[in-house]
């Protein structure tokens, strides 16, 4: 395996630095373990971000097909037939609805497939063995989930603008906090999703038996203004509505609830969904005996 | 300074199978130390405690003074650790893991660039850097799990079967590497099936069975605890049965092969004396068995009978 010439080179190493001073200096030149947080932090993100470009097939083209789907017969087809509040077109009012969903599925999706995928192909180890504390394992994979949400709604943004001819824009930190609060909170599910499947199917579950028909009973294609008393009384009981409600509001300064309380609410969803995760991350569950 | 430190470390998993009963172990700064066992004798079980894959029932482990319950994070950045099943991304390149891997452990990119080219190299993977790395043999899937817990430069290396199913050539070859790594300075525990390469490699030895440590020593007093060893010589000229020499018990095998007990008080040239004399040219002669599966084999097999 070592030809005389890397083995001459190894001794060489052994004089100018390599394990030995290594070995011997490492209490003096440990890095402070806030320098460590911040590298392995970057380098998770780094990595995440590198996973969604090298399959970016699966990871970014379906919500551009979906989304031009559904502009296509609901906005088009459908759409026309439908009055919406704010006498806006439908295309238009269902556009910040799409790109939401499209954030939910992505970061979601983003952070299920791949911390489930290190457990199961074991390379999860690589992290549970570094030094890199519990917490920052999570924050850098939700900063993952984070990433692709952010990629898809810039895809689905640009399908919108085409089927749109435009969107308005009245409040741009509500968009911004909307969309981020969303990827953040669906991304710490996808990753508890992630610690408790034990296969394929079950991390699949979520997504298909509660995501979907929240997202779909969640105001994307419709304002709950329209909906008879008993259902606008249930979608209240739907975090999705706040999602979409929030967001859509950054665009036309319209919403079914109030925003502040919808942000507060998806923070709330937020923290409390990362001290589970933390929570389980500590004590273990589904990655460590 | 103890590289490695452990007191009364248990393990007990959730369907009831203890692993680790109240494990006491230290390794010295600097050594190359061997933890044997059999299949399912607590080793894996205890390199995962130590490296914070498996949790602990009960007692205390440490490395280089890092308490793992206080002191987690200061702890695992001492430790490199190669596992017994491949446990990389195999989607990704050589390149790409251990220079993730180092980020991992804080090392800048700009640097751990350098050292995944200089590892890489040295381990052979230099040209296989770009391609996804489950294209690699199996052997270089090992070397590059060594490649990958050098990244950080660690003072304590675990290497649990590092070459299990590598052919010998490559075998031989990482002793080399790893004979080297140990000289520079980093402290080195090995577990391994294959009982000759920790007695060529290391200096001390721990045998684990049913979860506890039933041998701790030096590599060489242990050796020495053989009280006879069996030799099979080979005969240049045809033989039709065992030779009667005096105080040595010959064993006819085959009609070019005999087999030799020697106990340490017999002298080896006082039996080549004998046979020259009836006129047998020994051509060669060999272990019948490694020497420390000898003393392996007798310390699990007196544990297994209650001795």
């Amino acid at each position: 395996m070592l030809n005389p010439s890397e083995r001459g080179a190894q001794r060489v190493l052994a004089a100018t630095g390599g394990p030995a001073q290594a070995a011997a200096a490492a209490p003096e030149v440990q890095a402070s373990l806030a320098a460590i947080c911040w590298v392995g932090f970057r380098t998770i993100v780094i990595r995440e971000y590198g996973r969604i470009m090298r399959i970016w097939g699966q990871t970014l083209v379906p919500s551009a097909v979906q989304a031009t789907l559904y502009f296509v017969i609901f906005g088009h087809v459908v759409g026309r037939r439908i009055s919406v509040p704010g006498g806006l077109d439908y295309p238009q009012y269902i556009a910040p609805g799409l790109i939401m969903m499209a954030i939910i599925t992505n970061s979601y999706g983003n952070v299920v497939s791949s911390f489930f995928g290190a457990k199961f192909g074991k390379h999860v180890e690589e992290l549970l063995v570094s030094p890199l504390p519990n917490w920052l394992i999570i924050a850098g994979y939700a900063a993952g989930g984070l990433v692709r949400g952010a990629l898809v709604a810039v895809v689905v943004g640009a399908v919108s603008l085409v089927f749109t001819h435009g969107l308005p824009v009245r409040h741009i930190a509500g968009i911004i906090a909307a969309a981020l609060l969303t990827c953040t909170a669906f991304s710490l599910a996808g990753f508890i999703n992630a610690m408790v499947a034990r296969n394929f199917e079950q991390m699949n579950i979520v997504p298909a038996f509660i995501l979907t028909p929240l997202t779909y009973f969640g105001g994307v294609f419709y304002s709950i203004s329209m909906l008879p008393a008993w259902a606008h009384r249930i979608s209240l009981f739907n975090p999705i509505l706040y999602m979409v409600s929030a967001f859509r509001y950054g665009f036309f300064g319209i919403a079914d609830v109030d925003v502040l309380l919808s942000l507060a609410l998806v923070a709330g969803l937020a923290v409390a969904l990362f001290v589970t995760a933390l929570v389980m991350m500590n004590r273990g569950v589904g990655i460590r005996d | 300074m103890l590289a490695l430190s452990t007191r009364t470390l248990t393990k007990v998993y959730k369907n009831g199978v203890q692993a680790l009963r109240g494990v006491d172990l230290d390794v010295e700064q600097g050594d190359f130390f061997a933890l044997l066992g059999p299949n399912g004798a607590g080793k894996t079980t205890l390199i995962g405690i130590v490296t914070s894959l498996v949790n602990k029932t009960g007692g205390t482990a440490s490395i280089f003074g890092h308490d793992i319950d206080r002191e987690l994070e200061r702890a695992k950045s001492c430790i490199g650790v190669v596992p017994q099943e491949i446990n990389f991304n195999q989607f990704e390149s050589p390149l790409t893991i251990v220079i993730n891997q180092a980020g991992f452990y804080g090392v800048p990119r700009a640097e751990a660039r350098l050292r995944a080219e200089r590892y890489l190299r040295q381990l052979q993977l230099w040209d296989k850097r770009g391609g996804p790395a489950r294209g690699l043999s199996g052997g270089m899937k090992r070397r590059l799990m060594i490649a990958r817990a050098l990244m950080h430069e660690p003072r304590l290396l675990i290497l649990d079967e590092p070459t299990a199913g590598v052919d010998i050539e490559v075998r031989r070859s990482m002793w080399e590497f790893l004979r080297d790594i140990n000289l520079q300075g980093t402290t080195i525990i090995l577990t391994t099936h294959y009982l000759e390469e920790a007695e060529s490699l290391c200096r001390n030895i721990a045998i684990i069975d049913n979860g506890s440590i039933i041998e701790r020593d030096r590599m060489g007093n242990l050796l020495r605890r053989l009280h006879t060893e069996t030799f099979v010589l080979n005969t240049r000229g045809a033989i039709a049965q065992a030779p009667q020499v005096r105080g040595f018990a010959l064993r006819f095998m085959d009609d070019h092969t005999l087999e030799v007990d020697i106990s340490k008080e017999q002298n080896l040239n006082e039996l080549f004396a004998q046979l020259s004399q009836l006129g047998v040219d020994v051509l060669s002669m060999r272990n019948k068995v490694n020497r420390l599966e000898e003393v392996f084999m007798r310390l699990v097999e007196n544990r297994g009978n209650g001795a």
